[in-house]
């Protein structure tokens, strides 16, 4: 663990799982992974609140569980998003690109009118 | 998944969120082992990423939603183990709490039946009851017939209905019997919007005088007489010696003031009594329902505006009367609301007692059990999850004595009420209903909640780690003022109790050594009806009376017999005014006496002392001149410190234009009771001969006369050979409400004495919560100071030193109780000064007498743990550590 890496914002990891979910049922070590692999290190998740996030999500009626074999032959359970989760996914996603696109626009502004 | 199933299927959940971060833990060991780490390293630095596994679990399941279900049986389940564990604590506590809300819960019962639960009558908020007032009289209930007639007919807002008192004898069908009566207006009962069980009420023709006799007779004396037969409607009653028909069966339970059995139009008694055509004789009591579309407010206004006519019309008699209405229940209710919600404070100051010592016996387990809570927060529990436990045990404990306080309740209701000195006005009423539940349940919660705060706030208080480090010797600086606060607050709350109490046996015990004002030992009071068929004239009036007289003179045991209207501090009265000179004063200053007519040999049964002059004899009859003799506090407001004997006085209210002579002056009689008389209205008293009543009046005055008797036996002996000698030829004549003075004077205290008595249990009980309080708190303290004990002994401290010291401490709490109790105690004097007539205010002795009970109770609890104290051996105290 570096200390370049960084922390998430709060309230963004159930989107960020949302977001690996949709791609297709995995389970839980599989996100922790992906989540690592994509940022590419940036983000560091904290595994000790994955999984009590998976089961608000789970709980909440975004996502649903089975349990499934994996590749090598061990039992794993399975999230799937469920089609309230996608349509989350979908407003959560939108109203964080609004909000990165603000925040983009007002310090680029501030480095334009500095002069 | 519902969170029912979630609920159900808690033990597979359970296992796959095990299996869930098994898995994850393998893969990511696996992984590390791929990468090149040795087995040990994968999995040390696995576990690091994950966590503590069972935090991880502890967040997943709050994640799920079913939490506090899940939560509240599992700390259910750990309360009644603890409550297992300690059977001891639990019964204390169960039983100091039972009886706590039982106590506070039968008092609300009874302030909700009679003071918060509407009237029996359809729309009961309209229902009001009237009032006249006068500068000379006061507020009074009062109403002539003819200005309830006028008003009946001017008012707009208001439908009035009226009904005067009338008692008389039954005498068939059935064993002669004395009833109470009410002649009641032909719009009562549709005025109360209530119909008869059977048969009809008062047409408007029947309540004219001279119409047909017909009576509506109540439930009770329709089932004694009548068997309860529906052919009781159109059969004859003979009342009052005359034949009546009856219309009509009042429900059961109807009453207006009091019990009555026969109902008769008010309007047929002009038939018998004059006053019914005189405005200033204001008998009739009057009710009335708003019409719709009227408020309180409306009808006040029009009534007042309808006196005001009336005074100009007939200044005479009304000049200065104003009327006003006033809701119904309150009127019926009368002065009993402060006594309950007086009674209601001091069990919930008992109740708050109870559940301030149960919190110190909390804390003390609490504290104790730091330890174990810090280990329980070391393997995953939350904070607030253990507060929440706490809460939880203190909880089911309230309810629990909850329970069994109801079940008390309900045992003890009944035994209450009929405990009640007097009669409680809508006792038969009282029940424990739904809405007594719900205060019973907010009251154990809200006990529960109140002494498991404390130890539940104090969960969190340090780091875990610390605790289980500091080892069984540790006491937070918190729980100590804690637990001192506590021994406080009781000391003072058992003050305020005590001194409540000592100020009502002071009270009492100076009222009862007041001198009522004549010699209340043997002598026997009771109403008495003439047989109906002696009333016809006003002479054969006077032969029956003189014929008591007679006879009750002839039984043995009896000294002296006198008849009187009026019966000192017994109900009933009749107030008149007067002047002393030739033209009367503005009628708003005239003064008021208390006027009884006697007949001579009263002052003589009475044991009345006369002052001056002389009382009445037999040569003061009709045809001589009227005399009248009076009190010693009318002589000196009427004529000062001069002689009145010989004096005249005006009392137009007696028949005669002129005025009457003053023929001796006697002592005066705390007629309106030992404890009411010194701050009543009318403190003038005057008598005048029963033989000068005028003759139209005397048929009215035969049915309120009563026979007092002086006698040499013990006077209830004397009733049953009264009685018999007294019933008349017709068998007929009959004895009732039969009293001896000294019940009555006993009586008038009744209020006084059921407040001491009261107020003595709750403070007795205050007092030993206070105690056992105290005893726990001290015998923890020193439990907990064993060790610091054996240290100062080891550096010479001998037994006293150390008694002294343990004293010491419980020496400022308790002072500092009694100094914030005293403060209450102050105010709550205040309030009893006001609500309990014949109060005395708070002074030192009360506090002189209690403050000492409670300092050496007090002491006495804390001897013991003290002596203990003293005790210890310091070599094994030494060693505990």
């Amino acid at each position: 663990m570096t200390a370049s890496k960084t922390d998430l914002p709060q309230g963004t990891l159930d989107l960020l799982i949302l977001k690996v979910v949709a791609l297709g049922p995995v389970h839980g070590y599989a996100i922790a992974q992906r989540l690592e692999q994509v940022s590419r290190g940036v983000v560091q998740v904290p595994e000790g609140s994955l999984y009590p996030a998976l089961h608000r999500l789970e709980n909440r009626g975004l996502l649903t569980a089975d349990w499934k074999e994996t590749e090598t032959g061990r039992e794993a359970k399975f999230y799937r998003l469920t089609a309230k989760g996608r349509k989350r996914l979908e407003t959560e996603a939108a109203s964080w690109q609004r909000l990165i696109d603000a925040i983009a626009l007002i310090l680029g502004m501030a480095s334009g009118g500095a002069r | 998944m519902n969170w029912w199933q979630r609920l159900w299927r808690r033990k597979k959940m359970e296992e796959q969120l095990e299996k869930e971060l098994r898995f994850h833990l393998e893969q990511h060991i696996n992984e590390l082992v791929a990468r090149g780490d040795t087995p040990d390293l994968a999995q040390r630095n696995a576990r690091l990423a994950l966590g503590g596994p069972e935090q991880v679990k502890e967040m997943c399941r709050d994640a799920r939603g079913t939490r506090w279900m899940e939560d509240l049986l599992q700390d259910t389940r750990y309360a009644l183990r603890t409550f297992r564990q300690k059977p001891g604590f639990t019964l204390v506590a169960l039983l100091i709490l039972s009886l706590g809300i039982g106590a506070t819960t039968v008092m609300f019962a009874v302030i909700n039946s009679v003071l918060l639960r509407p009237l029996s009558y359809p729309e009961p908020d309209r229902l009001v009851t009237l009032r006249g007032f006068t500068e000379q009289f006061g507020e009074f209930w009062g109403f002539s017939n003819l200005d309830f007639g006028d008003a009946k007919r001017e008012s707009q807002t208001l439908a009035l209905a009226a009904w005067t008192y009338a008692g008389g004898t039954v005498s068939e069908p059935g064993e002669p019997q004395y009833v109470n009566g009410r002649q009641i207006s032909a719009e009562l009962f549709s005025t109360l919007d209530i119909s008869p069980v059977q048969g009809r009420a008062f047409r408007r023709d029947e309540d004219q005088p001279g119409a047909q006799a017909v009576a509506i007779i109540s439930h009770g004396l329709w089932q004694r007489d009548f068997g309860g037969d529906a052919s009781a409607i159109g059969r004859s009653l003979v009342y009052e010696g005359k034949p009546y028909t009856v219309v009509g069966i009042a429900p059961a339970g109807f009453q207006l003031d009091g019990d009555a059995d026969v109902f008769t139009p008010l309007q047929q008694r002009q038939n018998t009594d004059p006053r019914m055509q005189n405005r200033s004789a204001r008998f009739l009591r009057v009710m009335a329902r708003l019409r719709p579309g009227f408020g309180l407010a409306e009808g006040r206004t029009e009534l007042a505006l309808i006196a005001r006519h009336l005074a100009d019309e007939y200044p005479k008699s009304n000049a200065g009367l104003s009327m006003t209405a006033y809701p119904l229940q309150k009127e019926l209710v009368g002065d009993v609301g402060s006594t309950l919600w007086l009674l209601l404070c001091a069990v919930g100051l008992v109740l708050l007692i109870a559940c301030v010592n149960i919190a110190s016996l909390l804390l003390a387990r609490a504290v104790s059990r730091e330890r174990e809570l810090a280990m329980r927060v070391a393997l995953g529990a939350g904070r607030s999850r253990l507060a929440r436990q706490c809460l939880t045990e203190s909880a089911m404990l309230g309810l629990g004595g909850g329970v069994l306080g109801v079940v008390l309740a309900f045992a003890s209701v009944h035994p209450f009420v009929a405990f009640w000195p007097g009669s409680l006005p809508r006792a038969e009423e009282v029940h424990l209903d739904w809405r007594v539940l719900v205060f019973a349940v907010g009251a154990s919660l809200l006990s529960g909640l109140l002494f498991g705060l404390a130890p539940a706030l104090r969960v969190p208080v340090r780091s875990a780690e610390q605790t289980l480090r500091a080892g069984a010797r540790s006491i937070a600086g918190r729980s100590r003022r804690l637990h001192s606060a506590f021994v406080i607050s009781e000391i003072a709350l058992a003050l305020v109790l005590l001194a409540s109490a000592g100020m009502l046996g002071q009270t009492l015990l100076a009222l009862t050594s007041l001198d009522p004002g004549f010699n209340v030992h043997d002598v026997m009071a009771a109403r008495l009806a003439l047989s109906p068929a002696r009333l016809g004239n006003p002479e054969q009036i006077r032969a029956a009376w003189q014929d008591v007289l007679d006879r009750a003179r002839r039984v043995p045991g009896v000294d002296s017999v006198a008849l009187v209207d009026i019966i000192p501090m017994r109900e009933g009265e009749n107030s008149l005014p007067y002047w002393t000179t030739a033209t009367p004063p503005p009628p708003n200053q005239q003064p008021v006496a208390l006027a009884s007519s006697v007949t001579p040999d009263y002052l003589k049964v009475m044991g009345i002392p006369l002052r001056q002059g002389r009382f009445f004899n037999d040569h003061d009859g009709i045809g001589s001149e009227p005399v009248v003799v009076i009190d010693d506090n009318l002589a000196r407001r009427a004529f000062g410190t001069k002689n009145a004997v010989g004096k005249r006085i005006w009392i137009p209210a007696m028949g005669g234009a002129g005025p009457v002579l003053v023929v001796g002056v006697v002592g005066h009689v705390r007629h309106w009771g030992l404890a009411g008389d010194d701050q009543s209205r009318v403190r003038d008293q005057m008598y005048y001969p029963l033989a000068q009543v005028p003759a139209p009046l005397l048929h009215f005055f035969s049915s309120i006369m009563s026979i007092a008797a002086r006698t040499t036996i013990p006077p209830t002996n004397a009733v049953e050979p009264l009685r018999r000698e007294l019933r008349g030829a017709a068998g007929d004549q009959v004895l009732y409400e039969v009293h001896t003075m000294e019940q009555l004077v006993s009586a008038s205290l009744a209020r006084q004495r059921f407040l001491l008595l009261l107020f003595g249990v709750f403070a007795g009980l205050a007092l030993l919560l206070a105690c056992i309080g105290i005893y726990g708190v001290l015998a923890y303290f020193t439990g907990q100071r064993v060790p610091e004990i054996g240290v100062r002994m080891t550096l010479g401290a001998n037994p006293l030193d150390v008694m002294r010291l343990v004293l010491g401490e419980s020496l400022v709490m308790i002072f500092i109780g009694v100094g914030v109790g005293l403060l209450a105690a102050l105010a709550a004097g205040r309030i009893l000064n006001r609500l309990v007539e014949g109060m005395r205010p708070a002074d030192a002795s009360t506090f002189a007498i209690t403050i000492p009970v409670l300092v050496i109770a007090a002491l006495f609890a804390s001897f013991v743990p003290a002596r203990r104290a003293s005790r210890v051996d310091p070599v094994t105290a030494l060693r505990q550590q």
